[in-house]
């Protein structure tokens, strides 16, 4: 599938639910099927701060393709973090640079989105598209 | 006639709550289609009509700057500004109108002091003295005095109930201690500390004393010189006032010994190049255009209070406190921070296993506004070994009602987990 077709696939999930608390619900039963990032990666050097909650994030690249590792001590924050990871691990760097994000805004998350949340999820978007450039220009 | 009145003409608890509410329109607003639930009022409280009135009424009717002005409406302006000077001076039982001093919050007021009484009292190898449950307000401005004149700051360390240890303050009470800056509430555990007792012993070493009084002036009478604090500051916006103004009161002595904190308009004397010399007190400490348009509401906002009254505000919140902690603590896995025996109108707590923020997030989609996260206090939340709570902090016009809709909330909060 294409990122888009997995964007819109996660819209079409979250659309079956009305009621916001349904839509947390999915939310945080996605969270906590998140793999939980080994323990060894939990260190300063993976960390992203945010002011209410903390994202730790790994990436690897095989030469080919990102592989995108991460966890958060929040479960809502990890529901978005795996929803992340649906749609852009496994891609290439060029890829994933190139994607406009847009099932964040659809599914009604775009607030989690905002600098003012300081939930650590706008650096780690910022931090998965550097280090997609880091890998790109590695390979040219 | 406020709505304590009516309570007391027997009027039923739901109507007098209906009046009160009235007076804020905000409380009225939907959020997610839902009723508005307010419980972060120790971050700011909300605006009864007649303040938000009392600005548009000043910026239309009274605008002009003050003090140096020989025309009519800057005259005007000077007589409503002095006139809220005063106002706050009774409100605080302060001796002079010159031991009030206008800033923009409790905040400016600690640096303000933090500097100037640093300037004239301190130097190298003194110490201060604070205490674990300070707000960083009241912890960084006297950080930055440290570094500047090598100063040592000691901390008064508190019990797990959320209460300090006198004994321990004690014997922090050395010569060396060139001032004590405490909190009388705790803006997290909601703490109400021995201030008055805490003075009386720091002034046995002949220590002054600043207390914090950001979380307490809107829930206590606060008297000053029956505390005799040596420096009290708050913030009008805690207090139903308007943002960006508050209050340092200051003993005359000691504000006249500290040079000036900012320079500027206002604050001067005679201004040359090769000499400047400083206004009397309390102008000496306010440079620059003050904000005379809020001065005058945050007076309006100190009528609105003192009609309705402190002690019954403070009752009834205190009423309010507990019948929440009674029906919170009956929720699977709710651990209460905080359980001093004097507390004030906030509750911190966590839900065991939930991250304070998916519990705010959640709560926030209910239409219930709390605060999640460290608190400015992060030195508070590594004495409790936390990374934050979630807190919930009332104001007169809360009502058991939404304390019950927050508990269910709760409740279906835990299950989704």
């Amino acid at each position: 599938m294409t990122i888009n077709e997995i964007q819109d696939q996660i819209i079409e999930e979250f659309e079956a639910f009305d009621d916001w608390m349904d839509k947390y619900q999915l939310l945080i039963d996605t969270g906590n099927e998140l793999v939980p990032l080994s323990e060894k990666y939990k260190k300063p050097q993976y960390l992203i701060e945010g002011c209410q909650s903390r994202v730790w994030l790994v990436a690897d690249y095989d030469g080919q393709l990102v592989h995108l590792h991460a966890e958060s001590d929040t479960v809502i924050v990890k529901g978005i973090i795996a929803l992340l990871i649906r749609v852009l691990s496994e891609r290439t760097p060029s890829e994933i640079m190139d994607t406009d994000l847009y099932f964040i805004d659809r599914i009604g998350l775009k607030d989690h989105l905002s600098p003012t949340r300081s939930n650590g999820l706008v650096s780690m978007i910022r931090q998965i598209r550097q280090y997609a450039l880091v890998f790109k220009l590695k390979n040219e | 006639m406020c709505w304590l009145c009516r309570r007391k003409l027997q009027l039923n608890m739901e109507d007098a709550f209906k009046y009160i509410r009235q007076e804020f329109p905000i409380l009225s607003e939907k959020i997610y289609g839902k009723e508005l639930i307010y419980f972060d009022n120790a971050a700011t409280t909300q605006k009864p009509r007649r303040v938000v009135e009392r600005i548009i009424n000043g910026y239309y009717s009274t605008n002009a700057n003050i003090h140096r002005g020989v025309h009519f409406l800057s005259q005007r302006a000077t007589e409503a500004h002095e006139a809220a000077r005063e106002r706050v001076r009774k409100f605080l039982n302060a001796g002079k109108t010159a031991e009030i001093i206008f800033t923009r919050g409790t905040t400016e007021s600690i640096n303000l002091v933090a500097f100037s009484f640093g300037e004239a009292f301190c130097a190298e190898g003194d110490e201060i003295v604070v205490s674990v449950m300070e707000h960083h307000s009241n912890i960084v401005p006297w950080q930055l005095l440290c570094e500047r004149k090598k100063m040592i700051l000691r901390v008064i360390p508190m019990n797990d109930k959320g209460e300090l240890l006198m004994d321990a303050f004690i014997q922090l009470l050395t010569p060396k201690v060139k001032i004590v800056a405490i909190t009388h509430v705790s803006n997290v555990l909601g703490t109400v500390n021995p201030v008055q007792e805490m003075i009386r012993l720091a002034h046995k070493s002949n220590i002054p004393v600043l207390v914090d009084g950001a979380q307490s002036v809107p829930h206590m009478k606060i008297d000053v010189q029956q505390l005799d604090a040596d420096f009290y500051a708050f913030s009008s916006h805690k207090i139903y006032g308007p943002t960006g103004i508050g209050i340092l009161y200051g003993k005359e002595a000691l504000l006249n010994a500290m040079p000036p904190y900012q320079g500027g308009g206002e604050m001067i004397g005679q201004v040359h190049f090769n000499h400047t010399t400083w206004n009397e007190l309390p102008y000496k400490f306010e440079a620059g255009t003050p904000d005379f348009i809020g001065s005058t509401a945050l007076a309006e906002a100190l009528d609105f209070v003192d009609e309705i009254g402190l002690e019954q505000i403070g009752n009834y919140e205190r009423d309010l406190l507990n019948y929440a902690e009674e029906k919170l603590c009956t929720i699977d896995g709710f651990r209460l921070f905080g359980n001093a025996t004097n507390k004030s109108a906030a509750l911190s707590f966590v839900l065991e296993g939930i991250h304070p923020f998916d519990t705010g997030t959640l709560l926030d989609r209910l239409g219930i506004a709390v605060r999640t996260g460290h608190h400015c206090a992060q030195p508070l939340m590594d004495r409790l070994s936390i990374d934050g709570t979630v807190r919930v902090s009332l104001a007169f016009y809360n009502n058991p009602g939404e304390i019950d809709t927050l508990y269910n909330a709760l409740k279906r909060i835990r299950t989704m987990f």
